[in-house]
């Protein structure tokens, strides 16, 4: 609304009509740019808010000594931050095995939908994807309890009898309940997710570089990876982002999964190693009360920095590309 | 397989190697039916050798069959095509079996929601609440709950969706300089924000405001709008930024305002994706348990006021009858299908209005 400045739309009498609707527009258009703008100050308001309340909340803990701590009935750790260690590597582990699995099958789905598959066909896989993405957690911990921890049994049974001697599968007791089924969840969880974002970044792919790359002789395989994965690299960083976000603070599949266990443990198959904060949080957040909240809050503020660094790192690697987008 | 036109024919001039040694410009290529009968052959063979190693399974064979058809085309295309082409196929092999495996959660896991749910689901379970219901008891049913996650669900959907347009239309239209980048910035980090930490920030915000024995279905509409908000922005500002500045420029260039420009050509022409991607947060927070769990909880009856008082929602019924077992089991699947159900409902929906509102796109 730069050129229209308000000295220029009053001089303007109402007898001339395009200045009327100018004047008009001058002033709804200021509205219009203040109500925008208020609501961008909204996300920051939010979330110093939540940061705020969050510290506020935890500070009895973060500054409770640890003998206080320690009446707690379910606190066995010397310290909080010997308590919060072992959630906060239960739940890295968990979602970064969730990303290994999710992101090149994403990237899979989401080519076989927008180049591969036919036009016609791809449009109601779309549609099947766009439902999965909405398929709610409760179900995946329903599903991964009930469903996939008896599939998984005699895969996890056969791989630490012939590959146990690898540490990562060592040690498999059944029922699968171990951080691999609830990775395995999660990363079913993410996948349509990312396919989805994925698919939407790479159908916008310009056609003529497509055509371009085509016309000059490439495969199919040369015209995706010239001219589709480039232009979608940034949108697919976002994609796993995003995936990656959902994971660490998804709460209901590894709560309803995993049986859980306080250890710094790479045995992926033995169940009681380990043990994600959010699950943590929510199985103990509803019979805690006084200090135990405060600690669990605590807990929580660590999810959520762990969650910041996490995505100060991925908007780094997207600030390293140029946008291409319509609007500048 | 579409074929494109390109690869079919035989493109011009061959590699100068290869060239050098045919004396001709024409490549050969597999058959059309060549994959198929790769497919035919690999199964055929998979079959064969786990009856040698044992008894055969229909997972095994699958998935050896698999492994075979992988090699196999991939090397008969490098003596018959050359490199080139097969790591093509090898390609096309690859995303084709990635689909092919992601569909194995993902039809298992609606077939067992649809045939664990319909064992109690019916018009009974769905208007019925929890009040009387114990023990080995297989009545009851979501009444409750559907009420609770319509409005707690519709409550965080009036915050969340003005705010983030809005916002969307700030960062792409209006948002230069330091203070647009640390919107975005911050949007960025508000999307990974765990649902738990949502669900704990209004437990406190609600707590240590009307003291800490508060419980509403606001809190739960304020965590989930915390969840929803981001994931507006994102997608309506992904939307936005796709409408070509011709389009803009043609509006400036007869007269029109910035503020009609946006709402008359740039809103318009976004709009399928806008509601696609506000109807995918809501499907997204409509299923949100964790933070629920924190801060509305769960009670056997009807619970009409937002602002006052416990309420039951889908997702935490669900969870709090899986966690009970026995008969609540077969509630819990009940109620994620109630779920699910009413998730279709919203895409289908969301597809409707943007197949009959978008404007007709060029691909």
């Amino acid at each position: 609304m730069a050129v229209l400045s308000p000295a220029k739309t009053t001089k303007l009498t109402s007898e001339d009509e395009p200045a009327v609707k100018r004047s008009k527009g001058g002033i709804a258009g200021r509205l219009f740019q203040w109500l925008s703008t208020a609501a961008g100050l909204t996300i920051l308001v939010t979330l110093a808010a939540v940061a705020g309340f969050l510290i506020l909340r935890a500070w009895p803990a973060l500054t409770a000594s640890p003998a206080e701590l320690q009446e707690i009935s379910w606190f066995k750790a010397d310290s909080l931050l010997s308590y919060v260690g072992p959630l906060i590597f239960g739940t890295l582990l968990a979602s970064v095995l969730a990303l290994l699995i999710a992101v090149p099958l994403s990237v899979g789905i989401a080519l076989f939908i927008s180049h591969y598959a036919p036009r016609r066909l791809a449009q109601g896989l779309g549609y099947i994807i766009d439902l999965l993405a909405a398929i709610p957690s409760v179900v995946y911990g329903l599903w991964g309890a009930l469903w996939l921890a008896p599939v998984l049994n005699p895969i996890f049974e056969w791989l630490t009898s012939s590959l146990g001697f690898i540490p990562l599968f060592a040690g498999y007791q059944p029922p699968a309940k171990n951080i691999l089924t609830a990775s395995i969840v999660l990363g079913v969880m993410i996948l349509p997710i990312i396919t989805a974002v994925a698919r939407e970044v790479f159908l916008q792919t310009p056609r003529l570089h497509e055509e371009a790359a085509l016309a000059l002789g490439a495969t199919r395989w040369e015209m995706v990876r010239m001219a589709v994965l480039p232009f979608g690299r940034s949108g697919l960083v976002s994609a796993s982002m995003l995936g990656l976000g959902r994971a660490l603070g998804e709460t209901m599949a590894v709560l309803m999964i995993l049986s859980p266990g306080f250890l710094y443990s790479f045995f992926l198959l033995e169940p009681g190693q380990h043990q994600s904060i959010a699950a943590n949080i929510a199985a103990k957040f509803p019979e805690a009360s006084g200090l135990s909240v405060s600690a669990l809050i605590a807990t929580g503020l660590a999810l959520f920095v762990i969650t910041l660094v996490v995505n100060m790192f991925a908007r780094w690697i997207i600030s390293r590309r140029s946008e291409f987008s319509g609007a500048n | 397989m579409t074929t494109l036109p390109l690869s079919s024919t035989p493109a011009a001039p061959a590699p100068p190697g290869r060239g050098a040694a045919s004396g001709t410009a024409r490549r050969s290529r597999l058959k059309p039916w060549a994959p198929w009968a790769a497919a035919g052959g690999s199964l055929v063979l998979a079959f064969l050798v786990t009856l040698v190693a044992g008894t055969p399974s229909f997972a095994s064979v699958v998935a050896l069959a698999a492994v075979f058809y992988l090699v196999g085309l991939t090397a008969w295309s490098r003596i018959v095509e050359g490199p080139r082409w097969a790591t093509d196929r090898l390609a096309t092999t690859l995303v084709t079996f990635a689909f092919g495996l992601a569909l194995v959660p993902l039809i298992s896991l609606l077939w067992t929601v649809v045939s664990k749910g319909s064992k109690v689901f019916s018009l009974t379970f769905l208007n019925t609440n929890m009040v009387g219901v114990f023990g080995d008891m297989t009545e009851g049913g979501v009444y409750h709950a559907i009420i609770g996650t319509v409005l707690i669900t519709a409550a965080a959907a009036a915050i969340s969706v003005p705010i983030g347009i809005l916002t969307a239309i700030y960062l792409v239209e209006y948002g230069r300089g330091p203070m647009a980048r640390g919107i975005t910035f911050l949007v960025d980090v508000m999307t990974g924000i765990p649902s738990i930490v949502a669900g704990l920030f209004a437990f406190s915000l609600f707590t240590l405001i009307f003291g800490p024995a508060y419980r509403a279905g606001i809190m739960g509409a304020v965590a989930l709008s915390l969840l929803m908000t981001p994931v507006v922005i994102r997608s309506v500002e992904e939307m936005l930024r796709l409408v070509p500045n011709e389009l803009r420029e043609a509006a400036y260039a007869l007269g029109v305002p910035k503020w009609l420009t946006i709402i008359k050509v740039v809103l318009r022409t976004a709009i399928a994706g806008i509601v696609t991607g506000v109807m995918l947060a809501v499907a997204r927070v409509i299923g949100e348990t964790a933070p629920l769990l924190l801060t509305v909880g769960i009670i056997t009856k009807v619970n009409w006021d937002l602002f006052d008082g416990l309420m039951t929602t889908l997702p935490v019924y669900a969870y709090n009858q899986y966690s009970q077992g026995g008969a609540g089991v077969d509630r819990a699947w009940a109620a994620a299908l109630t779920l699910i159900l009413i998730v279709m409902v919203l895409n289908l929906i969301a597809r409707l209005v943007s197949k009959f509102f978008s404007p007709k796109a060029a691909r």
